[in-house]
Order: C-alpha cells, then structure tokens, then sequence
C-alpha cells in the first residue's frame, strides 16, 4: 500500500467565471478505521488563497505550517499579498528540495490574483512538479474517480452557484467509490468580495 | 535554533531529512509514491538555418493522465531551448536552474552563451547525482559556432547528433527520421518532419499523447509554436450535465466577506534638481 492512501482523502479545485472553489472530504482514518470526521485539509493562506494538502495526515499539517511560515516571511518582506502563482511556486521549490526523501503531499492551490482577481488553480506531485491547467484539479485517494467526475460534470464559465453544485456533486459521487474518503466535505467558492463555506451532508458510511 | 538577529543560513542543494523516516515506512510495507512522469516523445533536428525541436505534450502519474497539455520544450537562454523527458520535476527544475547558471555566465562574460557551455553544466550536474535525477533532455540552439544539438542521458552522458530522439516514444519517432532526415533541409520541410515524428510517439507510445509542441531556433529568432498541431481533437459534448441549484444537501454555511482594498498609487517625488 502507498503511504499516500495511509490516511485517505479526496481534495478538488475548479476554476468558474470570476470564481474559484477548492473542496475535501473530512475523513481523518487510520488505514480502514475512521478516527474522526473534522479533519481540515484545506487551508487560509489569504483572503483570496487557499490550499489543499492530501496525503499523509502529519505532513499534511507539517507542510502547512512550513508553508504559513514562509508565506508570512514573504509578505512582511514585500509588504504585500503574496499571488497565488508565487505561492505555487514556493510550494514546488519547497518541496523539491525535499526530492530524495519528500513529504507525502500532493498540493492542491486554489485563488484569485490579489491584484487581477484572476482564478488561478494548480495542482503538483509530491516532489513539486507543477500543474497548471485551465478547468480543474484533483488530488488524493479518490484522484481517480474524480478525474471520471470532473471530466464529465465541468464546463467553462460556470457562476458561483453552479460551480458550488458541480464541485459538490464532483466529489461526493467520486469519494462514495473510494472507501477511505468521505464522511463530510468543505466546500470553498472564493469569489472577489466574498468567500464562502459550506459543509455538505454526505454519507456517513 | 534560529534567531531573529541571527537567521539560521538554510544550507545550500537537497534536504535528506526525511530519508530516515521515509525508509523506515518503506521497511514497514508502505511503498514511496511515484513522482509524475513525463511518458513523453521528444525530438530535434538540425536543418539549414538553425535547430528545430518537438515535443508532445503528455504527462502521466502510473497509467493516469496527469497533464493532458504539459510544456515540455524548457527556456535555456534567447539562442538555446531544451526540451525534457523522465521525471518531470527533475527536468523542470534542472532546467531552470541551468536557465539562471546561463543568465549569469552572459553578465559575467559579456557574451551569449555557447549551447557547449549548457551541455557541459547539464551533463556535470546530472553525472553528479548519478542517474538518480531521472531527466533524458535534448538540447538545441544555434550561438556563434553555429546551430547545434546535443541528447543528454540522466546518467550525464552526452552525444552531439544532427537528428536525436528521447523518451518513451523514441523508437516510434526515431524511425521517422531515418527514413525522412536529410542534410541541409528547409524550415517547412524540417517543421513536418518534427510534427511526423512527434504524431508518431503521440499515436503509437502510450505514454506521450496529445498535441505537438514546436519551436524553432535560427540564427537570432526564436519561434515557439506552442499547439503547433492539436493532434486529438477533444469531441463536443452534446448536453449539460450542469445540476439545479440547490441540489446539494448543505449542513451550514459561512460567509466571509472579504473587504475591497482600494490601492492609489503614490506618484514618485520628483529630485531636486534646480540648485545646480
């Protein structure tokens, strides 16, 4: 077994019309038993960024905290908000550093350009190589059900409440074909005044 | 530990500290996650004018489609490109810090770098690590000597060649260039044959697939034909699979407003110059 699929997890990030949205499930799990359903793998690093961390719960945490570090060295150096790209990219030189012995992630960024608003998402593997595509990304356990989702259910210039209903539904239905997912998802819509957080009803089995 | 009025200096090149943990969890049965791929076919030629490389733009992770539109031809310096198969993290990374190398050797010595001195810093670094950073690349540009080509091994090896294939559709590609290569060949022809040879890896190598990613280096231009050909047209979908709104069952939800920063720029103070 990977050591990625330890703990279990599914994360997604699509683009929309002036829109973003990034979502999880909230399984925390020890190979097959569930220890708890809150488990948080999607986190603020802006008003308008965030980013998702599948794969081994401790560095999922461990890299958030290195991330938040240097994104606030970041941003008290240049006094500004630090753009979703750059923040990608610290990301991918961080955890390339790490290339002969890496932290079991597979990142997901999800944002609007503080100064644009432009969507941004990407996606990376867990040594840092850069994905950068134009409608969605997927990561963790359940990456293989949600390409199948994702591929079938996008479509361009979606406005936030659908995109809300695509992402959801995306997940849900990939994540109850994967049996160490689920239990609870967070969905994120960033938009430019407002950011907003659901949590779903899913099954609980 | 580290203080604020005397920062720890990271130390420079790779971190090993998770070695000993990771293999201790490789000993316990957890196998490590392969890194993505690039599957890939690349190629280049030289024909009469300069260098033309090729490139198809498919990234895999195992049998799944990572990247369904990856770049693959990399920025080296104006006059040189390169394009990488093999672990796409490895080429992407050690081609941009070639990027910079070179940037610096033109500041320092004045001069446009050679494509020789780009072989030489790509095959001594990766001959450092032997073989372990997984990047097959092909590098092409045109400096003072004229328009050369090399094909880099991850084991640090090189060879200079007129015509050079790499990656997983190599064999497919290769066989192209041996029936249809000539010595001296125009940039139409030359830009067809790349595309055949890229087609080749596209339809008959299962790891490299979607479109055909070209660029052309002459004497002083460069022309980067990103799609050059899309070679699998994606079908038009029929119907919506949109859902109403509301369909989601949703437990609670948060909304945070995120207050509009409005930025006026400070116009620069002009110096003072009229006491002279």
């Amino acid at each position: 077994m990977s050591i990625l699929a330890y703990n279990g997890g599914a994360m997604v990030a699509m683009k929309g019309e002036n829109c973003v949205a990034i979502a999880a499930d909230r399984r925390f799990g020890i190979q097959a038993q569930t220890v708890a359903t809150n488990f948080e793998k999607v986190f603020e690093m802006g008003p308008h960024l965030f980013v998702g961390l599948p794969g081994l719960a401790t560095d999922t945490q461990t890299v958030m905290e290195k991330l938040r570090f240097r994104k606030n060295l970041y941003e008290l150096k240049e006094n500004r908000r630090i753009s979703p790209k750059v923040f990608a990219a610290m990301i991918s030189n961080m955890l390339y550093e790490k290339r002969f012995g890496p932290f079991f992630v597979e990142p997901v960024v999800a944002g609007l350009a503080p100064d644009t608003f432009e969507p941004y998402i990407c996606n990376m593997d867990l040594i840092g190589c850069l994905n950068e595509p134009s409608d969605f990304v997927v990561g963790g356990t359940a990456s293989a059900q949600l390409y199948g989702m994702c591929e079938s259910l996008w479509e361009p210039n979606l406005a936030p409440d659908d995109l809300f209903e695509t992402i959801s539904q995306a997940l849900i239905n990939a994540f109850d074909r994967d049996a160490i997912s689920g239990w609870g998802a967070t969905v994120y819509i960033v938009e430019k005044d407002k950011v907003t957080i659901r949590n779903l009803k899913t099954r609980m089995d | 530990m580290s203080y604020v009025l005397c920062p720890e200096i990271p130390e420079p090149g790779f971190s090993f500290e998770n070695c000993k943990r990771n293999a201790l969890l490789e000993s316990k049965g957890f196998t490590t996650p392969k890194a993505i791929k690039t599957g890939t076919t690349i190629v280049g030629i030289v024909y009469k004018d300069g260098v033309i490389l090729g490139a198809d733009t498919r990234a895999t992770e195992d049998t799944t489609v990572a990247d369904k539109n990856c770049e693959k031809i990399h920025f080296l310096a104006p006059n040189m490109y390169c394009c990488g198969a093999g672990t796409a993290a490895d080429t992407e990374m050690t081609t941009q810090m070639v990027a910079a190398q070179l940037e610096l050797h033109k500041l320092y010595t004045n001069r446009e770098a050679r494509v020789a001195t780009a072989n030489q810093l790509l095959k001594q670094y990766l001959f450092s690590y032997q073989g372990y950073i997984g990047a097959a690349l092909i590098l092409g540009g045109v400096d003072i000597e004229g328009p050369h080509l090399h094909m880099i091994y991850p084991h640090g090896s090189s060879v200079d060649l007129p015509y050079a294939t790499m990656g997983s559709g190599s064999l497919a590609a290769i066989s192209v260039f041996e029936l249809g290569w000539k010595p001296e060949m125009g940039e139409e022809e030359g830009i067809q044959l790349v595309r055949n040879a890229i087609a080749a890896g596209i339809f008959n190598d299962l790891g490299s697939g979607s479109n055909v990613d070209v660029c052309i280096i002459r004497k002083g231009v460069v022309d980067y034909r990103r799609t050059y050909d899309e070679a699998n047209k994606k079908g038009v979908r029929q119907g919506s699979y949109k859902f109403p709104r509301g369909a989601t069952a949703v437990l609670s939800t948060k909304v945070v407003d995120v207050e509009e920063v409005s930025v006026t720029p400070v116009e620069a103070e002009r110096m003072d110059v009229a006491a002279f």
